[in-house]
C-alpha cells in the first residue's frame, strides 16, 4: 500500500514527540520550575548564599523579621530561634542563632528548609550565612547553635514592612550522602 | 484480502483487524467499568450511613484511589480508543488502522498494566491509597509498599494510549478516501484526531511524573522531597500539567459521539460543522494553559489566580458554541427519541450542568469554598459520568446494529436510559449540596448533619448501578438473539460513510477506497 512509507515516517515523527515530551517533564519541568520560583520568589524560596555589597544601610526604615522553626513529620530534634524577632534596617547584617538538639539516643542528620513570607519579599532577602546551606548533623544528645547572618535588600517595597522566615526542620538521617541534592 | 476471521483464541490474540481490537477495547472497558463501579458501590454502601459499617478506612482509601484510576483508565479511555478503531476507518472509508500490529500491542499491553494495578490490593500493604491524583508526599514518602506496581502499570498503560494515538493520527492523516478533506471528516474523527494529539502531549508527562516518583522512593532522589531540595508542589504542577488535559481527552470523543447522534434523529445534518471543528481545536489548545485552577489552594500569587481564574473561564465560550451547536442542530428538526437519542439529550443537559459547576470552582475566591469538597465530586461527576459515559452508552446503542446487524430491544433501551438518568441525578445532584454545606471529599465518615443526603445519594447509586446490569444484558442479549437487521442504515437519518456498508460490517470493508464528493 501507498500510505505505508508515510506511516512509518509518522510513526517515528509522532514517537519522538513523545519521547520529548517524556523527557521534558523529566529533566526541564523540575529545574525549569525551582528557576521560576527563584526568580520570582513564588513559594516563598529563597536564594544560595549571598555576597554583601557595599550599598551602606537604609537607616530611614526599619523592618520586622520574624522566625518560625516547624519539626516535619515526627522529626524529634529540639528546633526553634533563640531570638523569635529582630528588627532590622535594609542593607545592614545581622546573626542571629537557632538551637537545635538531638535528645534521641542515635546520630542523625537534618536539614532545615527556609522559606520566606510574603512570599513578594523573597528575593530581598539575603542569607550571606546560614545553617541551612548544609546538612546539620548531631550525636545523640548533642545540642549545637545554628548561626544565620542576612541582609534585608535596600530595595525591598515600602510596603512591607513585616517579613516572617520560616525553617522546616527534617529528618534526613537515611538519605545523607554526598549525593544528596544541595538545597539552597 | 477476501478471508473471515481466524478461529479460535488466536483470532483475539493475534488479530490486526480494527473490528476486532475495537470490540476488545470495548469490552475490556466494560470489564473494567464494572469492577470500578464495584469500587464505586463499596464507596457508597460504606457512606451510606455516618460512621464505619463495612469497610476500615484504610480500604476506603484503596476504593476511591482504584474507582477513580480504573474509571479514568480503564473504561473510559479504552472505551473511545475501542470506538475509535470501530468507527474510524469505516468513517474515513479506510480499509483499516494504519498500523494494525502496534494497535494489536497496545491493548494487549492494558491487561497486564491493568492486573499489576488490581493485583496490590491482594498484596500486604494493600492498593494504592493516595487518590487518584497520587500527590506527593502521600504517594512517595508515605505511600503503601506496593506503590511500585501502580507506577509501572502507569507507565504501560500510558504507552498503550501513546501508541493508540499515534495509529489514530497516521489513520486519520494518511487513509483517509479520495477526496475526504479534512473539513469534511465526521465530527467523531476530528475530536478523536485532537485528542490523539493532546494524549501524545501528555501521557509522556504522566510518565514523567510517575517516573520521577519511581526514583524519589527508590533512588534516593528529591523532585519531590523538599528535604532534599524538591517541592511537592511541583508533583501537582506537573501532575495537573497533564490531568488538565486529561479531562478533554475524556470528553472531546464524546463530544465527536453527540455531533453524530443528534443530527441523525433531528434529521437534520449538524449545525455549525466548522465552528465544532475549531471550538474543538480552541479547548484542546485552552486545556493546556490552565492546569493550575486545581490547585487554587497551594499559596499562588494572586497574579496567578486571577491568570489561572480567567483563563479557565475562557473555555466556557468554546464549550458553549459546542452546546448552543447541538441545540440549533434540534432546533426545528424532526426529532424522534430513541434510546441513543434520549442519552445524547440528557448528555447535552447534564453536562452543561458539570460546566456551570465548572465555571463555579473556576472563581478562584469562591474556590476557597468548594475546594477539595463533594461539590468537587458532583462537578466532576456530572461531566465525567453524564459526559462520558452517557455518550458511551449512547455510542454503543447507535452503533451497535451496525456492528453486529442485530437491534436492541428499544423498550429496555429507554428503560435503562430512565433508571440511569434518574440514579444518575439522585447520586450526584445531593453531593452538590454536601459540598457546599462542607462535606470533605475522600474521608471515610461524615458528620451527622450529611447523613439524610448521603443516604439518597447512595440510593441513586445502587440505582444507577443497577441500571448498567440492564445495559449488559440488553447488549448480550441483542448480541445473541437480536431482531436482525440488514438495510446498511440502521437510523433513516443517519449520514456518513460507516452508514453506506453492509449490515451487519463485514470483516474487512472499504479494500477499494469510495469516492467522496
Amino acid at each position: 500500500m501507498s500510505a505505508a512509507p508515510n506511516n512509518r515516517k509518522l510513526l517515528v515523527k509522532l514517537l519522538s514527540g513523545a519521547v520529548f515530551m517524556f523527557i521534558f517533564a523529566l529533566f526541564v519541568m523540575p529545574p525549569l520550575y525551582n528557576v521560576f520560583c527563584e526568580i520570582t520568589g513564588i513559594g516563598g524560596k529563597t536564594g544560595g548564599p549571598y555576597v554583601a555589597s557595599e550599598a551602606g544601610v537604609d537607616t530611614s526604615r526599619q523592618v520586622k523579621v520574624q522566625f518560625v522553626a516547624t519539626n516535619n513529620g515526627a522529626m524529634p530534634w529540639q528546633f526553634g530561634p533563640k531570638v523569635f524577632e529582630v528588627s532590622v534596617h535594609p542593607g545592614e547584617p545581622t546573626e542571629v542563632a537557632f538551637y537545635a538538639k538531638n535528645s534521641t539516643h542515635r546520630n542523625m542528620v537534618a536539614q532545615a528548609v527556609p522559606n520566606v513570607t510574603p512570599f513578594n519579599a523573597a528575593e530581598y532577602f539575603h542569607k550571606t550565612e546560614c545553617f541551612c546551606f548544609n546538612q546539620q548533623p548531631l550525636k545523640a544528645g548533642e545540642d549545637a547553635e545554628l548561626p544565620l547572618v542576612f541582609i534585608v535588600d535596600r530595595d525591598l517595597p515600602t510596603a512591607i514592612t513585616t517579613i516572617t522566615l520560616s525553617y522546616t526542620l527534617f529528618d534526613i538521617t537515611n538519605q545523607s550522602d554526598d549525593s544528596l541534592a544541595q538545597v539552597n | 484480502m477476501a478471508h473471515g476471521p481466524a478461529k479460535g483464541i488466536g483470532r483475539w490474540l493475534f488479530t490486526t483487524n480494527h473490528k476486532d481490537i475495537g470490540t476488545l477495547y470495548l469490552w475490556f472497558s466494560f470489564a473494567m467499568f464494572l469492577l470500578g463501579g464495584t469500587f464505586a458501590m463499596v464507596i457508597r454502601a460504606e457512606l451510606f450511613q455516618p460512621g464505619m459499617q463495612l469497610i476500615k478506612p484504610e480500604f476506603f482509601n484503596q476504593m476511591t484511589t482504584m474507582h477513580g484510576l480504573v474509571m479514568v483508565f480503564g473504561a473510559i479511555m479504552p472505551a473511545f480508543v475501542g470506538l475509535a478503531n470501530w468507527l474510524i476507518p469505516m468513517m474515513i472509508g479506510a480499509p483499516d488502522m494504519a498500523l494494525p500490529r502496534m494497535n494489536n500491542l497496545s491493548f494487549w499491553i492494558l491487561p497486564f498494566g491493568f492486573s499489576l494495578l488490581a493485583s496490590t490490593l491482594f498484596m500486604e500493604g494493600g492498593g494504592p491509597n493516595f487518590g487518584w491524583t497520587f500527590y506527593a508526599p502521600l504517594s512517595t514518602t508515605y505511600a503503601p509498599s506496593t506503590v511500585n506496581y501502580f507506577i509501572f502499570g502507569m507507565h504501560i498503560i500510558g504507552a498503550s494510549s501513546i501508541m493508540g494515538s499515534i495509529n489514530i493520527i497516521a489513520t486519520v492523516l494518511n487513509m483517509r478516501a479520495p477526496g475526504m478533506t479534512l473539513m469534511k471528516m465526521p465530527m467523531f474523527v476530528w475530536t478523536w484526531l485532537i485528542t490523539a494529539f493532546l494524549l501524545i502531549a501528555v501521557m509522556p508527562v504522566l510518565a514523567g511524573a510517575v517516573t520521577m516518583m519511581l526514583m524519589d522512593i527508590n533512588f534516593g532522589t528529591s523532585f519531590f522531597d523538599a528535604a532534599g531540595g524538591g517541592d511537592p508542589v511541583l508533583f501537582q504542577h506537573v501532575f495537573w500539567f497533564f490531568g488538565h488535559p486529561e479531562v478533554y481527552i475524556i470528553v472531546l470523543p464524546a463530544f465527536g459521539v453527540i455531533s453524530h447522534i443528534i443530527p441523525t434523529f433531528s434529521r437534520k445534518p449538524l449545525f455549525g460543522y466548522s465552528s465544532m471543528v475549531y471550538a474543538t481545536a480552541s479547548i484542546a489548545f485552552l486545556s493546556f494553559i490552565v492546569w493550575a485552577h486545581h490547585m487554587f489552594l497551594v499559596g499562588m500569587p494572586i497574579g496567578g489566580e486571577l491568570y489561572f481564574m480567567y483563563a479557565t473561564m475562557l473555555i466556557a465560550v468554546p464549550t458553549a458554541a459546542k452546546v448552543f451547536n447541538w441545540i440549533s442542530t434540534m432546533f426545528r428538526g424532526s426529532i424522534s427519541y430513541e434510546t441513543p437519542m434520549l442519552f445524547a439529550i440528557a448528555f447535552v443537559v447534564l453536562f452543561t450542568i458539570g460546566g456551570f459547576t465548572g465555571l463555579m470552582l473556576a472563581i478562584a475566591a469562591a474556590d476557597v469554598q468548594y475546594h477539595d469538597s463533594y461539590f468537587v465530586v458532583a462537578h466532576f461527576h456530572y461531566v465525567m459520568v453524564a459526559g462520558a459515559v452517557f455518550s458511551g452508552t449512547a455510542a454503543v446503542y447507535y452503533w451497535l446494529p451496525k456492528w453486529c446487524g442485530r437491534m436492541y430491544n428499544e423498550t429496555m433501551g429507554k428503560v435503562q436510559f430512565w433508571i440511569s438518568f434518574i440514579g444518575f441525578n439522585i447520586t450526584f445532584f445531593p453531593q452538590h449540596f454536601l459540598g457546599l454545606a462542607g462535606m470533605p471529599r475522600r474521608y471515610a465518615d461524615y458528620a451527622l448533619q450529611f447523613s439524610d443526603w448521603n443516604m439518597i445519594s447512595s440510593i441513586g447509586a445502587f440505582i444507577y448501578g443497577a441500571s448498567q446490569l440492564l445495559f449488559i444484558f440488553n447488549v448480550i442479549r441483542t448480541i445473541r438473539s437480536g431482531t436482525p437487521v440488514s438495510e446498511p442504515k440502521t437510523w433513516e437519518g443517519a449520514e456518513g460513510l460507516e452508514w453506506t456498508v453492509a449490515t451487519p460490517a463485514p470483516y474487512h470493508t472499504f479494500a477499494t477506497p469510495p469516492e467522496v464528493k
